[in-house]
């Protein structure tokens, strides 16, 4: 009895002092950090180099600036009082290893060459390409987008209609079914050489590609999403009057739509591989081909930088369709976490 | 006087003739019968309990009134129609409140008119049903955000706004905890009372079957038959301590061989 009572004071939430908005104190990583990006630029703008490198006092600048930036964060946050932003305070750790790879990799390439050297480019090399070469580099990635996003609009609607189609009419289901099961796992480059051959141009039949790759994953899913959707659902809505188009339209559909978003995120993946390849034997544009053609000329550098863009492209292109998701599925937050 | 008290209202409720009606399921490829000859006519303005051991076949009836299914043998009507399938006058609420997760609240409970076209000119009755359960400050809620008691309101409301001639409810407080199911079976009767549908109520509770029907309607095991039709004659409000309402629960416990620990 005297415990219960005592519990009961205990969990008083008055007992519980105010949360204080308590500050995070130094910064002191990014003191670090700041440091190791002033060794980069020492290192890069101070020692000599093996070879003519045109943008060398460039790169130090660009490395020196951001030990500046970072050192007026971590000490300037002391002085004025302001305080740094949460994000970049975050990325501290990120930048002292950026800052100290830069260092290594500015030494064992261009400055020493321990590295063997055509196949392994010094930094300042790679930011040559950015800077002399950008705009064969843009036109590249603009190419890849353009011929990437037709084949993948024209892949996801096709996906999307043959998904619902074959999850609602049984009919529809009985013939697809077999054949999808049959096409669709056969990798989309493989019909490359057909694709090449049946299309009048390059770019067709790379859209081609793209739209199987791309279209294949979508139907699946959407398909299993129209056919997981709980009866009990349509027995609501049927017993309240609603039509077949508000069934699939008003019904299927929207609770279809987590499973599709799976289906765009692999399509998306596969598309990508589709894409490269693509680009490599056949299409005279974008970046695959941007990359074939560097290596023929044994330009490393340019070929890391395409590749780098490369990576970039993608994953600015997956976060593009995770933010879509995250705005049409706003009412799964709580229930599904990616 | 549950008879005069129904004769009193306008008749918006429905009468259901549910003539000699058998039906079974093809389980396995083997036929399963599920009701032997069912015959049950509710009054207009009636609410009427189906009881009965799990599995039974209550459901079954319920879904064929509704239209959902058709009965295999004998036929059931509404106002003299026969029932061919779903119509918005015959409204079920279920045991899960199965709103759409998508939906909010609001768009939830506007479902059966849009569904019909006629959302635009009717919403006003969308913010009344939402009213009428309580649920005015849910409005823009998610169905992720409620409770199982606020769910299940939610979903009588887009039963409700519909405006049912016969509200169809299948275990719709089965699974509720006992203070929420007690204070909406109140709520169940107060609404039925003002508004004047036909109810027909399946559950598997003989408490909840006394305290909110005039009639409980006794089935066997399955293949189900009508065991008994006991009219419960006592006034609403009712309460639940009343020893006329211990003494019909015993008679119906009886009926269905439960009543050896009583």
């Amino acid at each position: 009895m005297s415990s219960a009572s005592l519990t009961h004071g205990e969990t008083n939430l008055a007992d519980f002092p105010p949360v204080q908005q308590s500050r995070t104190g130094f910064w002191f990583i990014g003191l670090i950090a700041a440091t190791a990006w002033c060794a980069a630029a020492l290192v890069i703008g101070g020692l000599p180099d093996i070879d003519d490198f045109e943008r060398t006092g460039l790169l130090a600048k660009i490395a020196a600036g951001i030990a500046g930036t970072l050192f007026f964060f971590a000490v300037g946050e002391q002085i004025t009082g302001f305080t740094t932003p949460a994000k970049l305070r975050n990325a501290g750790p990120w930048l002292l290893l950026t800052g100290l790879a830069l260092t290594a990799w500015e030494l064992t390439t261009a400055k020493y060459t321990l590295l063997p050297r055509p196949f392994f480019a010094s930094p300042q090399a790679l930011l040559e390409v950015f800077t002399d070469d950008y705009p064969r580099l843009g036109d590249s990635v603009w190419n890849s987008v353009r011929l990437l996003a037709g084949g993948y609009v024209i892949g996801a609607a096709v996906g999307f209609s043959l998904g619902v189609a074959i999850g609602w009419s049984r009919a529809i289901g009985y013939w697809a079914h077999p054949v999808l099961r049959l096409i669709g796992p056969l990798p989309a480059t493989a019909w490359l050489p057909v694709a090449f051959f049946a299309f009048p141009s390059s770019h067709n039949a790379s859209t081609f590609l793209i739209a199987l790759a791309t279209g294949f994953p979508v139907t699946v899913l959407t398909w299993s999403g129209v056919a997981g959707v709980n009866k009990a659902f349509y027995d609501v809505a049927r017993t309240m009057g609603a039509s077949q188009r508000f069934l699939v339209l008003k019904v299927a559909i929207p609770a279809a739509m987590p499973s599709v978003f799976v289906g765009l995120f692999m399509g998306l993946g596969a598309s990508f591989s589709v894409l490269v390849v693509a680009e490599m034997m056949g299409v005279k544009s974008g970046l695959g081909w941007y990359l074939q053609w560097a290596q023929g000329w044994a330009a490393y550098a340019n070929m890391y930088a395409a590749l780098l863009v490369m990576a970039l492209m993608c994953t600015g292109l997956i976060t593009l369709l995770f933010r879509l998701r995250d705005r049409l599925l706003a009412w799964q937050k709580g229930l599904v976490q990616w | 006087m549950v008879g005069n008290l129904a004769e009193q209202q306008p008749t918006a409720g429905a009468r259901v003739d549910v003539v000699d009606v058998s039906h079974r399921f093809d389980f396995d490829g083997k036929a399963l019968p599920v009701l032997n000859r069912v015959s049950l006519r509710i009054a207009p303005n009636e609410l009427v309990s189906l009881l009965g051991p799990s599995g039974c076949g209550k459901s079954t009836l319920l879904r064929l009134v509704a239209g959902l299914e058709t009965p295999t043998i004998g036929t059931i009507s509404a106002d003299g129609d026969r029932i061919t399938g779903p119509h918005p006058s015959r409204v079920v609420m279920f045991q899960d409140p199965t709103l759409y997760p998508w939906r909010t609240v609001k768009a939830n409970v506007s479902l059966g008119l849009e569904a019909r076209g006629l959302l635009r000119r009717q919403a006003h009755r969308v913010d009344e049903a939402l009213q009428l359960v309580g649920l005015t400050q849910f409005a823009t809620a998610y169905p992720h955000q409620l409770s199982g008691g606020m769910a299940q309101r939610v979903s009588l409301a887009r039963a409700l706004v519909n405006d049912p001639k016969l509200l169809l409810l299948d275990e719709p407080l089965g699974k509720l905890d006992s203070m929420t199911r007690m204070t909406m079976q109140q709520e169940l009767v107060a609404l039925w009372q003002r508004s004047g549908f036909t109810g027909l109520l399946v559950t598997h509770d003989v408490e909840e079957a006394v305290f909110m029907s005039n009639r409980v309607i006794v089935l066997s095991d399955r293949p189900a038959t009508i065991k008994a039709d006991i009219r419960i004659d006592l006034p609403f409000p009712r309460h639940r301590g009343d020893p006329r309402l211990a003494e019909l629960r015993r008679q119906i416990l009886g009926v269905l061989g439960l009543d050896t620990d009583w």
